[in-house]
């Protein structure tokens, strides 16, 4: 439609104009066929991600409840007020420490592990190295709804977790029933299924670290955790702070595992803001339910940016 | 490792061959021997302790219920049954669960490739005004977590009268932002001399993009066809409130709104609809580890 329209006047133009006219009329028509390959994925992406984006956002502004769905006009613009109660909720405060507590604990235990298997893999070991890497990579593929409903077995008092425990000596927890060890099992179970993303990223890292180097300082007399602390760290720095980033986004958005695992119990103990977001949706309060997923949204573009501004601060 | 997806990014496909033989002369290899094998006792105690859930699931999901209960915990079934299978496929219709996730997954991924590598396309080879806007906006959305669109997706499809309908299931995962970056970071690096070749040869941008620039994507394409299957097949929070009826849902939504109910403690039935969400995928994977691998590398770095 704009395409036919704009042909007679461009031809007109570049008649009276020459070559520079001319040069803008390709232009012009390049940008017409460039938004029609984009229509497809703008229209989608507008419909199902900005406009939802846009009205979650309006709506944290409003006392829109599930009883507005058939009559959207109707509601009434509160101002902050959503976010007023939501602050002076003792739940959603419960449910802001319960995050913070899985990220802060989660995400370094997480870098720590996939970064030992990583420096393992890439330690010279030459057979079943695939077999290593795939092993330890299967957690990631699975469905967290199968591998939770498979670990509320194994963390049953008397279940594989403690048995396997009570081998070596310990009297394992009844871990799912426990406000103290329900969290540190969710993030077990967190580090047991990222860390096979983290690995192949470090991995991917490690091959820029200079073998040179490596074999210099060695000459040098640097032991192995020197030449580890000094070299490969450092190199290691952008890789580390990605997967930093991808983690945080990720885990701060925590609600699968508590949500078949322990419904966010004991006494919310395991309840994260995600999971308070969809309890408030499940309870109508479309408003609050809106407010509190833009506080996260915030969280999470802010612990980004800091990782970013630290990450670009040294290249 | 030389793979057809070498080429997507090249430091990355070289992980698995960081060993560097050359490294240990004849004269260290005696110091060296310790400490390798004490990695390989470590690797092997890792890997069998990732491995073990799936193991014990597998196992009971063999078992009876009583010997599932039993305690001390038995490892081997002892009177190994076809029962807890059998059920999920003649009462519990897994077959439609299955059919449901494939269909959406399959057409999540198809819409993927198609919409993302034309907008990719635009964005990486032609000029056009919006267009770093455009870039940006789908850039920031990457971090926009679930449950922020949840809500307004759901008026939204409540309003157009699509809850339990299969276009709920997929149409707010067609177009992604990922897709969108991982074709436009590959599109980027296809010489612009090909493409001003075929212009020149008088080919359409249509035809330019078909027969010229698609070809080029296969690995990009693979990466971006994965990780679509890979997160539709796990998906979980929107099928579980777009689908509200039992012929709708997902193996995931079907396996948790199952395990809460009268059935949360029948644990042979619940490990075998475990193994059945689980296998399908893990059979892909071990099929395409390489490639899956890869894909993670790949949206990894950069």
């Amino acid at each position: 439609m704009t395409a036919t329209s704009s042909r007679p006047r461009s031809a007109a133009t570049s008649r009276a104009g020459g070559q520079r006219t001319g040069s803008s009329s390709r232009r012009r028509r390049q940008a017409f066929i460039a938004w029609g390959f984009a229509l497809p994925f703008v229209a989608l992406f507008g419909v199902f991600m900005l406009v939802p984006l846009i009205s979650s956002f309006a709506m944290s502004f409003t006392d829109f409840t599930s009883r507005d769905v058939q009559n959207p006009f109707s509601v009434g613009f509160v101002g902050l007020e959503q976010y007023s109660r939501l602050f002076a909720n003792p739940q959603f405060l419960h449910s802001m420490l319960n995050t913070g507590y899985f990220v802060v604990v989660g995400i370094p235990l997480t870098m720590a592990v996939a970064l030992g298997l990583a420096v393992a893999l890439n330690s010279g070991i030459k057979r079943f190295r695939t077999f290593f890497r795939v092993g330890f990579y299967t957690p990631v593929v699975t469905s967290i709804v199968a591998i939770a409903v498979v670990w509320r077995f194994i963390l049953q008092p008397d279940g594989l977790m403690n048995t396997v425990l009570g081998a070596v000596g310990i009297q394992g927890p009844d871990w799912l029933n426990s406000t103290t060890w329900a969290m540190p099992a969710m993030i077990l179970m967190a580090v047991w299924r990222n860390m096979g993303t983290l690995m192949i990223i470090f991995l991917a890292g490690l091959q820029n670290v200079s073998a040179e180097m490596l074999e210099a300082a060695e000459v040098d007399g640097a032991n192995a955790w020197q030449r580890f602390i000094r070299i490969t760290l450092p190199t290691l720095r952008p890789t580390l702070l990605l997967g930093a980033v991808l983690l945080s986004v990720g885990y701060l958005q925590f609600f699968e595992e508590p949500f078949v695992m322990t419904k966010g119990g004991p006494l919310d103990s395991t309840l994260s803001i995600s999971y308070f977001t969809f309890n408030q949706f499940g309870f109508g309060q479309y408003g609050l339910a809106s407010a509190a997923s833009y506080v996260l949204f915030v969280a999470i573009a802010l612990l980004s940016l800091i990782q970013f501004r630290a990450l670009r601060s040294k290249d | 490792m030389t793979t057809p997806t070498e080429t997507l990014k090249p430091e990355s496909s070289r992980t698995a061959i960081g060993s560097l033989p050359g490294r240990s002369r004849p004269g260290k290899r005696r110091r060296r021997v310790r400490p390798k094998n004490l990695t390989y006792v470590l690797l092997v105690l890792g890997v069998v302790a990732t491995l073990l859930p799936f193991v014990w699931m597998l196992l009971g999901s063999f078992k009876t219920q009583g010997e599932l209960l039993r305690r001390p915990i038995t490892w081997w079934p002892e009177a190994p049954t076809l029962e807890n299978y059998n059920q999920w496929f003649t009462n519990l219709h897994i077959d439609t669960f299955f059919i449901n996730s494939l269909l959406v997954a399959v057409v999540t991924v198809l819409g993927n490739l198609v919409f993302c590598s034309m907008v990719g396309y635009a964005l990486a080879k032609m000029d056009f005004p919006g267009k770093q806007f455009l870039f940006l906006i789908v850039m920031v959305t990457l971090m926009v977590p679930g449950v922020v669109t949840f809500v307004p997706l759901f008026v939204m499809v409540s309003k157009l009268g699509l809850v339990n309908t299969y276009p709920a299931l997929f149409l707010p995962f067609l177009a992604g932002p990922l897709g969108v970056f991982l074709m436009r970071q590959f599109m980027m690096g296809i010489p612009d001399s090909i493409i001003e070749a075929a212009r020149i040869d008088g080919a359409s941008e249509l035809r330019i993009f078909t027969r010229v620039v698609m070809p080029l994507c296969g690995p990009p394409l693979a990466t971006l066809g994965i990780l679509t299957f890979l997160t539709s097949w796990n998906n979980f929070l929107w099928p579980l409130v777009a689908a509200q009826s039992q012929e709708k849902y997902t193996l995931p939504v079907a396996l948790s709104l199952f395990s809460q109910g009268q059935n949360a403690t029948n644990y042979g039935l619940l490990l075998a609809g475990s193994v059945l969400v689980i296998a399908p995928i893990i059979l892909l994977f071990i099929m395409l580890q390489r490639y899956f691998i890869q894909s993670v590398a790949a949206t990894g770095i950069k």
